[in-house]
């Protein structure tokens, strides 16, 4: 019998997520999402800030009075809303990916230099994360808007700093469980030194569970910036954002439903999509990680 | 078990000075003279400024402003809202109950139906109902709160005119407060039909807020039975000749619950959170509004008291639920 | 049939999809006696035995030709019934105590809960019979130990408890699945030392399920050599092991250390047990067997005078 030569892990958890038929199906409407986002500014058939005054709250094309002109039809200042949608995204997953990006980062080397000087750093780092997580990531992130003020940019500096705390714990525990194993010790001995050892040895084998925050963390910071949006705390109208949309949207409710229908559906689906992924990573990336330990 | 409280408790000590800290400092580090912003005006001359600084303490050295916040704190003293000029402390207690209410409610719903349906679909695994009710999990805890109201208001309210658009209990009512607790508070008195509408009222917000967390509970659930049902002390207690009955719920239910119970206790913190989104569009007057509503009128001491109060009662619940956990948890008890 | 009889199992198959883990198991157990299962991992002697406890769950099909206990046809039995004789009159001992035994309760109330479901005991009554069950096993200063938990007594412990809990009801039959492998050599000794007392004092019928061939040998009075799924041969104990007959009982006894003394290595037969996918044609033991002839590449042997096997060792000449 010929012996069967393993694939690479990556190779092993790309299949094994391709074979979770939700999670494939999740990406493709994502990747859909995404382009469609990126390509705002070409694709949109309106400027999403236009106001068309004879056009208020016109019904999407489907319904009765509605036109190709505006294929989901116009808000209540006569925005057209697809074009609006369009530039949403381009918002929404923009605040997603940023806020990801700016925790991540200094949450994993807060966690690693936790893990790797257990008794200088890490009292100190774990207490303040302790007193970040003591307040819900929404209300960490208005004390923070509370603070700098409404708008885009605060807005993902906010949803960060509330994202960060996850990051230090969830790399911390990760390290330490590593640091345990053989592979450092010997790495130690060969005369490795410590930022060597950080980022060499110990954090590609903290990456799983790392990827699969990332990627909660990112439907995660959508539904906040929504929320802080529709607060009106985030970002600031006129730009089109979809949350924002849904708090002028709230008293045409009655008449002109899709202005509440289409924005909320919209993050419902970008959420749903990239839950949908990470739950997928995290079924692939997983026995992996059992299987190595 | 009351050593272990204390023990609990001198850990959380530098977390709570950490939250008085943040609560203290956020009305520092908003752009701005904060005898102005304390005063809520503008262009105070030059005595006023003084006086004021003097009266409020604000002259002093920042750490003498600190100690004498956390005495005021100690005292009960939550300051005065720059609004309505009346003690923060007031308003907030005729406010708790409500949010309370709606975040009890919210919880208990969310608890029973998560646990419920995740048990069933994890005795189901693989079935159409098992894969509906992990799909509509999904969704539950994809949807955003303030949306999710909104569509059912429509549906509901506006619609089908079953449940009330706004508020706590209809108008024509008029209950003393007793506890502040609605529920309560109607079936003290003797308004016919008041407990109805105050249940009729709590309905809808309630499902709204709950439903993120039924969908967390019911996925929790089901992960944990499957897991459980897989244990060797299943088959043991399968080979003992008891009831399935007894099977599943004495000794895999009992053993499943207890990562549950840490997910409820995490939960509380997505509840407060909801709870300011979904008070908004409910106009339930609770915290939650009252946090917004003072962030708007840049009405500070309010949202300070509301930052510090919801963080001390999330720290308040997860020890409560690290308490029970040692409780339910045999293995970690006797590490006491 | 005469009333004789504790177990009596023909045929019996319990497959997984195409895969037989159990391929026609023929097996009896007299009143009180003592049974031997040996084989190593992959012979399917556990399985046979959670088959005939009830414990094969979908997607396996346990089938069989008889499956009887004490009389009672256990393939046709309803499950209400089926309660009635498991853990009364026929009761397992599992390998691991530890994982075997429920984490949140304590030892004395999973004893108890056994005779409360099957004796109606409660309360005093039934804290009495656990106290006596947890001396007659041998636990020392039982009712403290009554009230401790799982994870905080030892493996020897836990075991004797699992054993406590197994002959709570004075069952006429115990299986012990591997009780002694996760053992310190002393207790192993300890725990053998107490099944044997147990079935001689209680009249017991056991069934004992391991790799070791030392401890059926102590044990048991016949023994079952279980193959791939199949019983290859069977016989009284003593004789089975001076003179073996099929070659993979002949192949086991030779890789004991004792009878390798002054070899360079341990005689072992090349290859490894056919797994799922590759089940020869003939005999299992076929391609690995160093007796083996054409007819045994073709044909499946039939189990005849207690032996499967074509060319029997000690038939030849």
């Amino acid at each position: 019998m010929k012996p069967q030569v393993p694939a690479s892990p990556l190779i092993e958890s790309m299949r094994a997520f391709a074979a979770n038929r939700g999670a494939l199906v999740a990406l493709v409407v994502f990747a859909l999402v995404a382009v469609a986002s990126l390509l705002a500014p070409w694709v949109a058939p309106h400027d999403p800030v236009l106001q068309y005054r004879d056009h208020m709250l016109a019904p999407p094309m489907w319904m009765d009075g509605g036109t190709s002109r505006f294929p989901l039809g116009t808000d209540e200042l006569g925005r057209d809303m697809l074009s609006r949608l369009l530039w949403g995204g381009r918002i929404s997953l923009g605040i997603g990916l940023a806020s990801v990006i700016l925790s991540m980062l200094p949450g994993v080397l807060l966690g690693l230099l936790a893990a790797f000087h257990q008794r200088a750093l890490a009292p100190v780092i774990m207490r303040v994360m302790d007193v970040m997580l003591a307040l819900p990531s929404l209300l960490l992130a208005i004390c923070v808007i509370t603070v700098l003020g409404p708008g885009l940019i605060n807005t993902v500096i906010a949803i960060a700093i509330g994202a960060l705390p996850g990051y230090v714990r969830l790399t911390r525990a990760a390290a330490m469980a590593e640091i345990g194993r053989d592979y450092v010790t010997a790495s130690r001995l060969a005369g490795a030194g410590t930022a060597r050892l950080m980022f060499a040895a110990v954090l590609p084998n903290c990456m799983a569970p790392l990827i699969v925050n990332a990627s909660l963390s990112f439907s995660s910071a959508i539904l906040s910036a929504a929320g802080l949006g529709f607060l009106g705390l985030g970002v600031q109208a006129p730009t089109a954002e979809w949350g924002t949309m849904l708090a002028s949207a709230r008293d045409y409710m009655e008449r002109a439903g899709w202005v509440v229908t289409l924005p909320g559906l919209a993050i419902l689906v970008s959420v749903l999509v990239v839950n949908l992924i990470g739950d997928g990573l995290r079924d692939a990336l997983d026995p992996k990680l059992k299987k190595a330990s | 078990m009351l050593s272990f409280l204390l023990k609990k408790l001198a850990t959380l000590m530098p977390t709570l000075v950490g939250i008085t800290l943040v609560a203290f400092g956020l009305i520092r580090l908003v752009p701005g003279d904060p005898i102005e912003i304390m005063m809520g005006e503008r262009g105070l001359d030059a005595q006023t400024h003084a006086e004021v600084a003097h009266r409020l303490g604000l002259d002093q050295p920042l750490w003498v402003q600190y100690l004498h916040y956390v005495d005021q704190l100690a005292h009960g003293d939550l300051g005065q809202s720059l609004v309505s000029h009346s003690p923060v402390a007031e308003e907030f207690k005729a406010l708790f109950p409500a949010t309370v209410e709606l975040a009890g409610f919210a919880l208990v719903l969310a608890t029973v139906l998560g646990l419920a349906l995740g048990l069933l679909a994890s005795l189901k695994r693989g079935s159409w109902l098992d894969q509906g009710v992990m799909g509509v999990a999904t969704i539950g805890y994809s949807i955003p709160v303030f949306w999710w109201g909104l569509i059912l208001i429509m549906f509901f309210s506006v619609d089908l005119s079953w449940t009330p658009v706004a508020g706590r209990i209809s108008v024509e009512y008029d209950v003393p407060r007793v506890t502040g607790f609605m529920l309560i508070d109607t079936l003290l008195s003797d308004e016919r039909g008041s407990f109805a509408s105050a249940v009729g009222h709590l309905v809808l917000p309630g499902l709204v807020l709950g439903t993120s967390t039924l969908a967390v509970i019911a996925r929790m659930t089901r992960s944990s039975m499957l897991e459980v049902l897989r244990e060797d002390y299943v088959r043991t207690a399968r080979a003992k000749g008891l009831s399935s009955r007894r099977v599943l719920i004495v000794h895999a239910l009992r053993n499943a619950l207890i990562p549950v119970l840490t997910v409820v206790g995490l939960q509380t913190g997505s509840l407060l959170a909801g709870a300011v989104l979904t008070e908004t569009i409910f106009s339930w007057p609770g915290i939650g509004k009252w946090l917004i509503d003072a962030i708007a009128r840049r009405d500070y001491p309010v949202v300070q008291a509301g930052i510090l109060i919801s963080a001390l009662t999330f720290i308040g619940v997860n020890l409560v639920v690290d308490v029970l956990y040692g409780v339910v948890n045999p293995r970690i008890r006797s590490a006491h | 049939m005469s009333n004789d009889t504790l177990l009596d199992i023909r045929g019996l198959t319990v497959s997984f999809g195409a895969f037989r883990a159990v391929d026609g198991v023929d097996l009896r157990v007299a009143n009180g006696e003592r049974l031997g299962i040996v084989g190593e991992s992959g012979s399917g002697k556990s399985v046979t035995m959670l088959a005939l406890m009830g414990l094969i769950d979908a997607p396996g099909r346990v089938q069989a030709d008889k499956l009887e206990f004490l009389g009672r046809d256990l393939l046709t039995v309803s499950p209400r019934e089926r309660r009635t004789l498991v853990g009364r009159e026929m009761a397992m001992v599992f390998q691991d105590a530890l994982t075997a035994l429920n984490p949140s309760y304590t030892v004395g109330a999973q004893i108890a809960e056994v005779l409360r479901e099957h004796l109606g005991l409660r309360a005093a009554a039934a804290q009495k019979r656990v106290l006596e069950l947890l001396e007659l096993v041998e636990i020392p200063d039982a009712k403290r130990r009554a009230n401790a938990y799982p994870h905080q007594l030892s493996g020897g412990m836990n075991q004797r408890v699992m054993i406590a809990m197994a002959i709570a009801c004075n069952p006429k039959l115990l299986i012990a699945d591997e009780p002694t492998t996760a053992l310190d050599v002393t207790i192993q000794a300890q725990i053998m030392e107490l099944l044997l007392r147990l079935s001689r004092e209680q009249g017991m019928g056991l069934v004992m399920i391991t790799h070791d061939l030392a401890v059926v040998a102590e044990m048991t009075e016949r023994v079952a050599v279980m193959y791939a799924g199949q019983v290859v041969e069977e016989g009284a104990v003593p004789a089975l092991f001076d003179a073996p007959r099929h070659p993979y009982t002949e192949a086991l006894l030779a890789a004991i250390p004792e009878h390798n003394h002054g070899a360079e290595r341990l005689a072992a037969l090349p290859g490894v047990v056919p797994g799922a996918f590759d089940r020869p044609s003939g005999c299992l033991l076929a391609p690995r067997c160093p007796y083996v002839a054409e007819r045994c590449r073709n044909d499946r042997p039939p189990l005849a005078a207690g032996v499967r096997c074509f060319l029997p060792r000690g038939d030849q000449p």
